[in-house]
């Protein structure tokens, strides 16, 4: 792919970049865009923290070249922190201490968002499946898991915990 | 006092930012945003020991976006440093720079500093080092047999040396061939760890960026801001008060960000360019250069009497630092006092020794020196209990420390909690024991 400019819209704004030959969506993310949410903990999509929604898909940003997504609508932690369903997540998040270093954490929000946009009911099972790209060295999965079951119980209306 | 009268043992605290951590507003050091920045990328060494014929930077200096290339010529101060100098371990053995020789595959050898990462990466293939290849040793009890390939003049003899000439971390305490002619049984075994990648989800770096007033700030995840403070200090000859480190927010670090890696030779880069530059490993350096956890060789040999006693028990570790010392004969020491376990015996001698190979260095991860012993002892315990056909449980119980014991590295035994710890275990699991055993206490050696 050659250079060229790209129009995308991230977290509701149109944006128009430079792009060279390859390019990566997390690198005009974080050094272009400064959406800094947007971790880079591999390069390689091996362990999640890079995750964005593209148009209403889970990506991962670090695999994607910018070129591909050209045209499209793209959704960072920045964007999602703009609406009410996140802070109920990121509430159960603190609750349950599903977070220690943070760095996985950006990436966990998106990838959960992601999960429950298209399942607002999903098994336990259902949960770790959809996390399963997603990488956490400190805490564990276990906390994290109850966070999102804590959440899925409580939009159905049944008793959290 | 009473659980009930605890306020903050118990209870879960909330981590100061993790209300952030949530939103994503955390700001890790790649987080800050300053102007203008650099890029550096390191050239290392594609053999795991060999000597430095010649490094020429020519071509990488003329490679588009190449601000600058540093090699040992350009240190300004020490070109041996070791993390521990300050608490006066020693000598300073490793090179900030290689300049006589690479000891590990993945040894810095040369820095390139472009505009890009990209550039600096195309510059770091065009920097031509002459080598001479030179024989390796891998294993630890190899390279300190005579006649061995010698990794440097520090270690004549491939193993570090402890203060009054002691090749090892020892205890000595009673008599442990005595001992042993008295058991009824010996029980002897090795058993091998192997090195293990800490692994954060953020890899080792900074960002160091020159200040007007002539100080340089360095953003870094490191879990040892002073210790690189002082190193870089030194690797710079610049008073401390020059420099400015900026941590605390680490991406997971579990010991992998202990040693002193990106910060000395990008402060240096930084202060050459006037500029800001940022180091940071890829997830492959991450991997092959950052430290490892050490792999231990472990030798036990225990005498253990019919009733469960262990009267006996004499170690051998070989601990691989890799090519450097790094904190190897700090965890060599905690390894050689902990080596009769949470145990009562009569009879230790332990010698625990640091062994250079040409393999990466390690260094800290949780519980460094400590978690390898364990994993032999406890294995060795059970091993012990299935020879004389005894319960695992028992045997432990039976020779679990109580207060005021002595233990082999005479340190008398305070505020022992063995004997609770594995009642209690035994309890959640389950495990049916015996009444005189459950009536065990570590206060005294009564029942049982």
């Amino acid at each position: 792919m050659a250079s060229g400019i790209v129009s995308i819209k991230v977290n509701g704004r149109a944006e128009e970049v430079v792009t060279g030959a390859v390019t990566t969506l997390q690198d005009v993310l974080r050094n272009n865009l400064d959406y800094t949410s947007v971790k880079d903990g591999c390069s390689q999509g091996g362990c999640g923290a890079c995750s964005v929604i593209v148009d209403g898909e889970l990506r991962l940003s670090c695999l994607t070249p910018v070129q591909e997504v050209d045209g499209s609508e793209v959704v960072t932690l920045e964007g999602l922190n703009l609406s009410n369903s996140i802070t109920a997540l990121q509430q159960k998040f603190i609750e349950k201490y599903a977070a220690q270093c943070g760095f996985c954490t950006p990436g966990m929000m998106v990838a959960i968002t992601a999960l429950l946009d298209r399942n607002a009911n999903p098994s336990r099972d259902e949960i770790a499946e959809a996390l399963a790209g997603n990488i956490c060295r400190c805490t564990g999965y276990l906390p994290i898991i109850e966070a999102v079951e804590s959440i899925v119980a409580e939009m159905a209306g049944i008793a959290g915990d | 006092m009473a659980m009930k009268d605890l306020k903050i043992v118990g209870q879960p605290v909330k981590l100061r930012d993790l209300d952030t951590h949530v939103t994503g507003e955390t700001v890790f050091y790649e987080d800050v945003r300053v102007p203008r920045m650099l890029h550096l990328k390191m050239h290392r060494s594609r053999y795991p020991h060999a000597r430095i014929l010649g490094i020429d930077t020519s071509q990488a200096l003329s490679s588009p976006g190449v601000v600058t290339v540093l090699t040992h010529e350009d240190l300004p101060g020490k070109k041996l440093y070791n993390a521990l100098a300050g608490a006066g371990v020693g000598p300073e053995d490793e090179p900030v720079l290689a300049f006589d020789k690479v000891r590990w595959k993945g040894e810095s050898v040369a820095a390139v500093i472009a505009e890009t990462p990209e550039q600096a990466n195309a510059a770091v293939a065009k920097i031509k080092v002459e080598y001479e290849e030179l024989p390796a040793v891998f294993d630890v009890e190899e390279a300190i047999k005579d006649g061995a390939p010698n990794l440097t003049a520090h270690w004549p003899n491939n193993h570090y040396v402890y203060p009054d000439d002691h090749r090892a971390a020892q205890i000595r305490y009673g008599d442990v061939e005595k001992a042993f002619a008295e058991a009824d049984h010996i029980v002897e075994d090795s058993y091998q760890t192997q090195p293990i990648e800490q692994a954060p989800m953020e890899t080792n770096g900074c960002i160091a960026v020159p200040e007007g007033d002539g100080r340089i700030t360095v953003y870094s995840n490191t879990q040892a801001l002073q210790f690189s403070l002082d190193v870089t200090a030194g690797i710079l000859d610049m008073p401390t008060s020059k420099l400015r480190f900026v941590g605390g927010t680490v991406g997971g670090g579990f010991g992998g960000k202990v040693d002193i890696q990106p910060e000395p030779i990008t402060t240096l880069a930084a202060l050459r360019t006037g500029r800001p530059v940022k180091f940071k490993y890829t997830r492959e350096e991450e991997m092959q250069v950052s430290s490892s956890r050490s792999a231990w060789r472990v030798y036990v040999k225990d005498g253990v009497m019919n009733d469960g006693r262990i009267i006996a028990r004499k170690v051998t570790t070989y601990q691989d630092s890799g090519a450097y010392l790094r904190f190897s004969s700090y965890a060599c020491m905690k390894h050689c006092g902990h080596m009769p376990g949470p145990y009562t015996i009569p009879n230790v001698s332990v010698d625990s020794i640091v062994v250079f190979t040409n393999r990466t260095p390690s260094n800290a991860m949780r519980g460094f020196g400590v978690m390898a012993g364990s994993f032999a002892l406890e294995v060795q315990m059970d091993k012990i209990a299935e020879t004389i056909g005894m319960d695992p449980w028992e045997l432990r119980l039976i020779n679990a420390y109580r207060e005021g014991d002595m233990k082999a590295h005479r340190k008398e035994v305070e505020d022992a909690g063995m004997v609770e710890s594995i009642l209690a275990a035994a309890e959640m699991a389950g495990k049916q024991l015996p009444e005189n055993f459950r009536n065990m206490s570590s206060l005294d050696r009564k029942a049982g």
